[in-house]
C-alpha cells in the first residue's frame, strides 16, 4: 500500500511524515520522530507503556494507526520535561522512588499528567484507578501513587502562591 | 505485530463512509475507537483491506436528554459517558457501567458503537442496553431502520446489522428505576466472568417491573424475562431473589474458556445476579 503523508503537532512542533497507513503511531513516534520516550510493552493494548496524550486523551499509541492521529495534536514524555528540566512529575518519581526499572515510568507519568488536568486534587483512590490501565512489575505501585499525590499536593501549592 | 496492509478512508459525513462500504462491499469495514477491531487486525483475525474511520462524521458525537428519551451518538465514547452530567441524571447505570468497561485510555478512545456493534459477548453495552430496552438506529444505502437491542444480537459477532449499514445512535427512555450493573473481572481490562444489568421499580413496597439483563454468559447478551417476572410483586425478599437468580440461571448458556470451567461461570453468575437486584432494589 501507498505511504500517506500523515501531519501532527508533537510536543509543540509541526511534524509531517509518510507513513503506511497500517503502521501504529508508537512506531512512527519511537522510529521515524526518534522519541523513543514511550515504551512498547505489551503491544496489546494491556500494559499503558506506550501511552501518549492526543488531544487531551491518555491513549496507548500502540493501538492507534498513525494515519489516525492526522491533524491531532501529542505529547510525549519528552515534551513534559527534560533532564535539565524535570516536570512536577519526574521530579516526585524521583524523590519518591516512583520507578525502579523504567520501563514503564514514561507511560505513567503522562498518564498521570492527563489524570491531574481532569482531577487536579485526586484521593488516593482516584489515582489508583486513574493509574489503572498502567502495568508495572518493579514498584508495587506504592511509591508510583505516593510520586503522583506528593506532585499533585505540589502543583496545588504553587498554583496557590501564584494567586 | 504488523496488520495486513490495507487502504485508510476517512470520510467526513455519514454519506461518504456509506459509498465507501457500498464500493467496496465485505473488503471494507468502519472503524470507531479501534480497540477491539485493531487488536483483531493485529493478531490477522480480521482482513480489513479498507479501513473507514468515522472519527470526523460530526453527526456521530454527542448525548442528548430530551423529553424522556436518551440519544446518543454511536461515536460517543466511554469517558464521555462517564463525565456527561444529563446522562448520569437520566440514567444513571450507564455511568456505573461504563466505569467497569476496561482501563481509562480504552474509555478514551472506546465508543458506546462499538461496543453495541461489534457483537462481541464480552461487551457491556449489549446486556445493558437490552436491559433499558434501547433501540439502535442503523443506516445504509436503502435508507434508515431502528432494531430493537433486545432483537438485534444473533450469535457471537453476528447482529442484525448488514454489511453496508453503520449504526449511527442508541436511544432508550429516561429511567427513574433502581439500578445496578455488577461485574465480576479477573483483573482491570479483562472481560466478565460474569456481569449482570438490572433495573428496578418500586410502588408501595412491592417491585412493580423488573428487567434482569446479562454479559458474557452465552454467545449472545441475555435478557432474563422469566427472572424480571419472578421479581414483579414481590417485595424483593429472600424468596423472591432464590426464584429470580433460579430463572435467570436457566436462560444462560455459559462455555468453558481461560475464566473457568462453566460450572464456576454458574456460580459466579449466581452471585453476581443476586448482588445486582439486591443493590437496584436498594435504590428503587
Amino acid at each position: 500500500m501507498t505511504n500517506q503523508i500523515v501531519k501532527m503537532t508533537v510536543n509543540g512542533e509541526k511534524k509531517e511524515i509518510l507513513a503506511e497507513p497500517r503502521e501504529l503511531l508508537i512506531y512512527v513516534l519511537r522510529e521515524k520522530l526518534g522519541l523513543t520516550g514511550a515504551h512498547v510493552g505489551c503491544e496489546t493494548s494491556h500494559c499503558g507503556a506506550c501511552t501518549v496524550e492526543i488531544n487531551g486523551k491518555s491513549v496507548k499509541s500502540c493501538t492507534m494507526f498513525a494515519v489516525q492521529a492526522e491533524g491531532t495534536e501529542i505529547t510525549t514524555i519528552e515534551g513534559l520535561g527534560s533532564p535539565d528540566n524535570l516536570h512536577v512529575l519526574q521530579e516526585n518519581f524521583k524523590e519518591h522512588h516512583g520507578l525502579q526499572c523504567g520501563y514503564c515510568t514514561p507511560g505513567m507519568i503522562t498518564r498521570a499528567h492527563r489524570l491531574l488536568q481532569e482531577n487536579p486534587n485526586p484521593t488516593e483512590e482516584d489515582v489508583r484507578f486513574g493509574i489503572s490501565g498502567n502495568i508495572c512489575r518493579c514498584t508495587g505501585y506504592q511509591n508510583i501513587v505516593k510520586s503522583i499525590l506528593s506532585a499533585a499536593a505540589e502543583l496545588n501549592a504553587a498554583k496557590e502562591a501564584a494567586q | 505485530m504488523i496488520t495486513s496492509a490495507f487502504e485508510y478512508h476517512r470520510p467526513s459525513n455519514l454519506a461518504g463512509a456509506l459509498t465507501v462500504l457500498e464500493e467496496h462491499g465485505d473488503d471494507a469495514r468502519v472503524i470507531a475507537g479501534g480497540h477491539s477491531l485493531i487488536p483483531m487486525m493485529k493478531l490477522r483475525m480480521a482482513d480489513v483491506p479498507h479501513l473507514v474511520d468515522l472519527q470526523d462524521i460530526a453527526d456521530l458525537k454527542g448525548i442528548t436528554v430530551e423529553v424522556g428519551t436518551v440519544t446518543i451518538g454511536a461515536m460517543t465514547t466511554q469517558h464521555d459517558l462517564i463525565n456527561n452530567k444529563a446522562l448520569l441524571a437520566a440514567a444513571p447505570i450507564i455511568h456505573e457501567a461504563a466505569l467497569q468497561i476496561a482501563d481509562p485510555q480504552v474509555r478514551y478512545m472506546g465508543t458506546i458503537g462499538g461496543n453495541v456493534a461489534n457483537g462481541d459477548p464480552g461487551n457491556d453495552m449489549p446486556g445493558l442496553m437490552q436491559c433499558l430496552d434501547a433501540t439502535f438506529t442503523l443506516v445504509g444505502p436503502d435508507g434508515t431502520r431502528s432494531v430493537k437491542a433486545r432483537e438485534f444480537y444473533e450469535a457471537a459477532y453476528m447482529t442484525e446489522r448488514e454489511d453496508g449499514e453503520i449504526l449511527t445512535q442508541i436511544s432508550f427512555s429516561v429511567t427513574n428505576s433502581g439500578f445496578a450493573y455488577e461485574k465480576q473481572k479477573r483483573k482491570i481490562g479483562d472481560y466478565a466472568t460474569a456481569a449482570c444489568a438490572v433495573l428496578i421499580t418500586k410502588e408501595d413496597g412491592k417491585v412493580t417491573s423488573a428487567s434482569v439483563a446479562m454479559t458474557n454468559l452465552s454467545d449472545v447478551p441475555v435478557l432474563s424475562e422469566a427472572a424480571g417476572a419472578a421479581l414483579v410483586g414481590t417485595s424483593c425478599d429472600a424468596i423472591a431473589m432464590k426464584a429470580a437468580v433460579a430463572a435467570a440461571l436457566q436462560d444462560i448458556d455459559p462455555t468453558e474458556d481461560n475464566r473457568g470451567p462453566v460450572e464456576f461461570k454458574i456460580h459466579v453468575a449466581g452471585i453476581i445476579i443476586s448482588r445486582a437486584i439486591a443493590r437496584a432494589w436498594s435504590r428503587a
